[in-house]
Formats: C-alpha cells, sequence, structure tokens
C-alpha cells in the first residue's frame, strides 16, 4: 500500500514510442486510481486550492465526489465554474495554481488536482453527461470577439445568465490558441477541444466562423447595425515575434505559430492534409517556453532530430516542468546558455545552421532572474535545416486600430481594468488581448471576471 | 457554407464566380484579399477580391487552375459551396483614404499581369468612377490567359494588351509596354504593378527610370492571412514585414523582390513531390 504522501502515478505512453505518434501522451486515470488520489484529500476547511484557482473551481467538493463515486455530482459542480475542464485538467499549470498551494505538498505531494479534473470530465463525455441549465432568455445580445479560452468562458458565463451570446471567430475552427496552438499529443482535438466547445454551444451560444472583427465587422457596426449591447474582446496574443537577427527571412525559418497552425489548425501532421509542412531532418527551436516544446515535440514527432536552444538555464525554462521532463524522454537536446546570433543558409536561400553565442548569467533584470550575458568570443554553430523561433507573441493591434475608444499600451495589450473594463462603455476585453501571452487558464479567470462586469453593465 | 451563385469560364483555364458573403460584400474594399478553403481536409488558399456587390450580398473572386487547390476550385460549380470563406484581409489600397478632389484629374497607371487584371479591376473601377484618368496595361503569356478585356475596357480611358507570345495584342512584355509609352510622352502621377511577383519586379526596375511612384500587391505564400503565422513575411524599406496585415499593397521601390521570390517557392519542391499542391502565389 502506498503511503498517503504519495501521489497516484499516472500511466502515459512509452517515450520512445509517443515520440513517433500523436496520440495522447498522458492515458489519465482510471475510476479505481482517481478514486485512490481522491481519497487523499484531506477537504480542507479553508482550502487553499480553490484561492489559487483563477476560475475558483469548488475543488474539494468535486473531489469528495469522486471519492464517492458520484462522477456526475463531480461534474456539476465542476462545470458551475469551469466550462472546459477537460482542457483544463490537461493544459492548466497546475503545479503553481491548485497543486501548488495544496497543504499535503508540504511534506509529500500535492493532490493530482488537475488528473482528477480530467478523469471528471472524460468520464462526463464517455457517460454523454452536460450540463445545460441557465436562465431564461433575457433577449439582450452580447457579441465575444475570438472563441479561445476567454471568449468561451465569457461566453459560458453569459449564457447561463439569459444573454444572447454569439461568439466570432476569424479562424474556420472555434477553439483559438486550443486549436492552433496546442498539439493533439497533449489535447486532442476531437475528443476534447470540440466536444467542450459543443457543450458551450449546448448552452446557446452561437459561434460564427471566419468573421474578421475589425475588417468583415467593426466593433461600431455590431452596435449600432446588429443590436449587440456588450462587446467582449478575447482576441488572444497571436503576432509572433522574431529576433531580429540576420537570416530570419531565409527559406527554413519558422515562427512558432506557423509551424504549429500548419501541423494543428490545418492538420498537417495527419498527413491527410492537403497543407504542407517542412520539418526537414534537424530542427532547432529557439525559445524556452510551452510553445517552443510544443514545437519541437512536434518536430520530433515529423521525424527530424530536434534541437532546443534557450539563453537562460533549465531553472529558469518558463515551460511547465512537466513539459520539459516530456520533452527530454522523448530525446530532445537542450542547449541551455545559448542564444542565436545569426541565421545561416546557402546559396539558395535555405537554412543550414544556427550561429550561436554562449550565455552566463549575470545580475538580476526587471523579472528577477539573472540576465543571460553573452561570453565574448564562444561563438559555435549548431547544424539545422529548419529554425523555428518560439518567442513569445503579441496581441493583433487590428481591433485595436480599428474601434474608436481603445487604448492599447506600449506592447500593443488592450488597456483594461480588473474586471475587464475598456475605455469606452460597453466593450470589455480580457485573456491575452489584456495580459500579452499567458496560459488558458488566466485566460479564462479574465472571461468569466468580465462576463460578470458586461451583466452588471447591463443591468444598470 | 458560402454558395456559388455564378459561374463563368473566362477561359478554359480560368474561371470568375460570384459567392455568397453578405458581410464581406458589404465591407470589402479596392486592394483586399480573402482565403478561401474547398473542403475540410482543404488548405486555406488567398486569392484577391475582384468585386462586390453590396446590395446582392456577393463577392467575386477569379482563380487559374493551376495546381490541385485551385483546381478544386475551377471544379466546383454553380449551386455548390465553399467550406470557408473569409475577408476581407489586409489593408485597402491607399487612395481609398483620399478625398475624392484629389482622386479627380489625376493620372493612373495599372500594370496588370496574368491574373493580375483580377486585383487590378477594382481599383480601376473605384477610380475611374472618382474622376481619375486611368490607363491599363494587361499583359499574359498568350491570349487564354487574358481576362477581363471587356471589363477593364469600361474602366480606363486607355488599354493595351500584350502577351509573350503575340496571339493578341502587341507581341511583348508590359514592360516594352512601359517604355514605349512613355517614349509617346505619356506621365502618371501614380503607377500599380499586380501580377507574378516576376512580373512586378521587373516592372518595378523599369518604372523607376521615370521617377513614377508604384505600388505593388504582394501575392506570399499565407496560412491565417490575420498576422499569426509570419509566413508571408517581406522585406520592406530594409524592415520585415507581414504582407497580409502590413499590405498586401507596398511602395514597390522598398521591395526585397528577389527574397519574395525566394520565399515563395519554399513549398515547391513538397509540390512536385506531393503532386498535388499549386504556387499559391499564381492564383492572385
Amino acid at each position: 500500500m502506498k503511503s498517503k504522501m504519495t501521489r497516484i502515478p499516472v500511466r502515459e505512453q512509452d517515450p520512445k514510442v509517443r515520440a513517433t505518434n500523436f496520440d495522447e501522451v498522458s492515458y489519465g486515470y482510471n475510476e479505481e486510481e482517481a478514486q485512490a488520489e481522491a481519497s487523499r484529500c484531506i477537504n480542507c476547511k479553508n482550502p487553499r486550492c480553490v484561492a489559487n484557482c483563477p476560475v475558483s473551481i469548488k475543488i474539494p467538493q468535486f473531489i469528495q465526489q469522486v471519492t464517492l463515486g458520484n462522477y456526475t455530482e463531480a461534474a456539476r459542480i465542476i462545470a458551475e465554474d469551469n466550462s472546459l475542464p477537460a482542457v483544463c485538467g490537461r493544459v492548466c499549470p497546475q503545479e503553481v495554481q491548485c497543486e501548488g498551494a495544496c497543504i499535503l505538498g508540504i511534506k509529500g505531494e500535492p493532490i493530482a488536482i488537475g488528473k482528477l479534473e480530467r478523469f471528471v470530465a472524460d468520464w462526463s463525455r464517455e457517460n454523454g453527461v452536460r450540463f445545460t441549465e441557465k436562465a431564461p432568455s433575457n433577449g439582450i445580445k452580447v457579441a465575444i470577439v475570438g472563441s479561445g479560452p476567454a471568449g468561451l468562458a465569457c461566453a459560458s458565463d453569459l449564457a447561463k445568465l439569459g444573454y444572447e451570446v454569439t461568439i466570432f471567430e476569424v479562424l474556420h475552427k472555434a477553439g483559438g490558441v486550443l486549436q492552433y496552438g496546442i498539439p493533439e499529443f497533449r489535447l486532442p482535438k476531437e475528443e476534447v477541444v470540440e466536444v467542450e466547445i459543443d457543450n458551450v454551444r449546448a448552452l446557446g451560444v452561437k459561434i460564427e466562423t471566419n468573421v474578421v472583427v475589425g475588417r468583415t465587422i467593426t466593433i461600431d457596426e455590431l452596435f449600432e447595425k446588429e443590436n449587440f449591447k456588450a462587446v467582449f474582446i478575447g482576441s488572444g496574443a497571436g503576432l509572433p515575434k522574431f529576433m531580429g537577427i540576420p537570416g530570419e527571412n531565409l527559406n527554413g525559418v519558422f515562427s512558432a505559430n506557423e509551424f504549429l497552425t500548419r501541423s494543428n489548425l490545418m492538420g498537417a501532421y495527419s498527413g491527410e492534409s492537403d497543407t504542407p509542412i517542412y520539418t526537414g531532418t534537424r530542427v532547432a527551436v529557439v525559445g524556452g517556453g510551452n510553445v517552443a516544446m510544443d514545437a519541437a515535440r512536434t518536430a520530433l514527432r515529423l521525424g527530424a532530430e530536434t534541437t532546443i536552444v534557450y539563453r537562460r538555464t533549465e531553472k529558469e525554462l518558463p515551460a511547465r516542468v512537466e513539459e520539459v521532463h516530456h520533452a527530454k524522454e522523448e530525446g530532445i537536446d537542450f542547449r541551455m546558455l545559448t542564444n542565436p546570433v545569426e541565421i545561416l543558409g546557402n546559396e539558395k536561400g535555405w537554412v543550414t545552421g544556427l550561429r550561436c553565442i554562449k550565455m552566463e548569467l549575470g545580475e538580476p533584470d526587471d523579472s528577477g532572474r539573472r540576465r543571460p550575458v553573452p561570453v565574448a568570443g564562444s561563438e559555435f554553430d549548431i547544424e539545422a535545416d529548419v529554425v523555428i523561433m518560439a518567442l513569445g507573441t503579441s496581441p493583433n493591434p487590428l481591433i485595436a486600430n480599428t474601434t474608436a475608444g481603445i487604448e492599447t499600451d506600449r506592447y500593443g495589450c488592450i488597456v483594461a481594468d480588473e474586471h475587464g473594463a475598456t475605455g469606452r462603455p460597453g466593450v470589455f476585453a480580457g485573456g491575452d488581448a489584456v495580459t500579452g501571452a499567458a496560459t488558458v487558464i488566466l485566460a479564462m479567470g479574465a472571461g468569466r471576471k468580465a462576463a460578470a462586469a458586461i451583466d452588471e453593465y447591463l443591468k444598470k | 457554407m458560402y454558395k456559388i451563385v455564378k459561374k463563368n469560364s473566362l477561359t478554359p483555364v480560368i474561371c470568375l464566380m460570384d459567392v455568397e458573403a453578405h458581410r464581406m460584400a458589404a465591407s470589402a474594399q479596392p486592394g483586399q484579399f480573402l482565403i478561401v478553403r474547398t473542403h475540410e481536409q482543404g488548405e486555406r488558399i488567398p486569392l484577391t477580391i475582384c468585386d462586390y456587390d453590396k446590395e446582392r450580398g456577393t463577392v467575386t473572386i477569379v482563380t487559374q487552375a493551376v495546381g490541385a487547390s485551385s483546381r478544386m476550385i475551377c471544379h466546383l460549380e454553380e449551386g455548390d459551396s465553399f467550406t470557408d470563406f473569409v475577408g476581407p484581409l489586409g489593408k485597402p489600397s491607399e487612395f481609398i483614404h483620399w478625398p475624392d478632389e484629389e482622386i479627380a484629374g489625376k493620372k493612373f497607371l495599372f500594370v496588370a499581369g496574368g491574373l493580375g487584371a483580377a486585383p487590378v479591376y477594382p481599383q480601376a473601377k473605384y477610380l475611374h468612377a472618382k474622376g481619375a484618368h486611368v490607363d491599363v496595361i494587361m499583359g499574359a503569356r498568350n491570349s487564354e490567359l487574358l481576362i477581363f478585356e471587356k471589363e477593364m475596357g469600361e474602366v480606363s480611358d486607355n488599354l493595351y494588351i500584350c502577351t509573350d507570345d503575340g496571339s493578341k495584342g502587341e507581341k511583348g512584355l508590359v514592360t516594352n509596354i512601359i517604355d514605349k509609352l512613355m517614349a509617346e510622352g505619356k506621365s502618371y502621377d501614380h503607377a500599380v504593378a499586380i501580377g507574378p511577383m516576376i512580373m512586378m519586379k521587373f516592372a518595378t526596375l523599369t518604372m523607376k527610370k521615370y521617377n513614377i511612384p508604384l505600388t505593388v500587391s504582394l501575392n506570399t505564400i499565407m496560412v491565417d492571412g490575420t498576422g499569426m503565422c509570419g509566413a508571408c513575411r517581406v522585406t520592406v524599406g530594409g524592415q520585415t514585414r507581414f504582407a497580409c496585415v502590413d499590405g498586401p499593397e507596398f511602395d514597390a521601390y522598398q521591395v526585397d523582390f528577389d527574397e519574395a521570390m525566394r520565399r515563395q517557392s519554399m513549398y515547391k519542391e513538397l509540390e512536385v513531390e506531393a503532386d498535388h499542391k499549386c504556387n499559391i502565389g499564381l492564383h492572385r
């Protein structure tokens, strides 16, 4: 019998096998494992996990229902606060949120809250459990720009309150980063993302794809011509950053966004899509966040030897520990304290390598992390025929540029208060469009706060 | 779904379609483009907006069957639908922002190569209607690839036609006609060249001799077309710009055409391998 201080391990695909396929890495708990893990929860009177959940899921309550085998009730408790539990159970950084605050984590291992949330959500899907209770329609129209995590969370809450919600999505599929950004092996699209979005639709939320707000229709027109009474902007942070080093426009250099969009949204990974993807044989990914890990692990699965190049040390990697661990298990090569200074190419304009310089950590910078500084004369080359830049993203300026009364800061982020209110009455914003690139769950939290603020605004 | 309400074969390999897209028809402006998908596994294919009818709620596109994806478009018939049809994308032409009195009386020269006639048409139409003097040079490899001759004639003061093989109009390249017009003493306030990248490059080199401000529309590789992927990046005036959101129109004299052509050919090998891809650039 395992100690109560140790968590029930979750079964995963063998690293050698999964490095060659796009099936999900983690199998998740079965009923027996879920109950055993749930029974470790000591049901704190003052649950620190809830306070550290951006959407305030009633964690101990749902876990209690899991121990009792009442999965429908567990799902209902989660659904009150989270419209995308199968997504969040998979991609939330629980280790720094709910699980990071778990009291069991002080002397042992925290409860695997994410894995339990995923178990409940997967069980609900497999058993056709769906919650569609909502207030009767009040006939008031609210428009939401973007069908990513922020927009979906905002839409769910407003629909439950009786509003007539329409989400406008620019791409051909709903889900935002859940569709184009996060790969199948971390977040299955058909089984997980599309089912949870259908659950949001079941609340009466309409999703119109192929609408470019700011071009196809402006926010002014939504108010004036289509009779919307409030608008929530959850358009995310989709513009890729580049380093501005020589050679970045060579053939074979991609933004992580392009590489992942081709693979995920367009389905190029499956080989059944018309959209091509170029992987080459040796891929260098520049960056250390979750997106860098996703791009590297995708390239690996498409058959390339893959190296991650990061300018600080492993300790500073912004990616989740679990993702770094998985990437290493799968055979990704990590080059820390290494920064590209130039991308090298041949006479035909194709990438042949990456010229890097060694770095060392100096004094702490604004972020509190020790600033990496180049070691003079330490340049060296890494061979590569594809280079993927995963350096972060910034918000698309289109909406701010086409809507009067919306301000942006110097990073291009929309200025909004803690409830999501922008400078223009009736226009709210949240998620990456406001904060810059962050996490799915923070965006959902912002979407929920804005939904409450929109309700208050419209009741006035 | 976006229904094809009219289809005309302009030539054996080029078709024109009016597609039902009410919101886009109401908001489209000269210079912009759109993206279509023909089926669930289909590519996102950028095409220029050729015309729009705000009352009927239709947008007109023109496609040349050169590869698998464009052939798939041309195989659709009246009554069929596109799976996806999104736009307008990109910035409208700069002159959209000019006051009418500034346009009236100004002299414009348009240079359209092949399918470039499609995006040139709404621009010429817009300016002609506002009282500008509009001359158009249309060039193509052969008469089979010439489109919009009649329509372009209606929205221009002078229409000059040339083909590489002499099967219609003068035998020669659009650059020969530019030189000829200049030798005749014509002058223009502004010129616009749209067509294959190589034609725009040489039109730019030619026009530079005469010091006429020139705009080109770049038909780069794109995926989302909304600024997300950066596949369309081009060097303009030494800066990296995204053709999809910063363009598609740019000051021709600032564009690095050699880089743009090299980047446009990025998937050529894969396309040949799979024998089911076309050069997206030729669609526009």
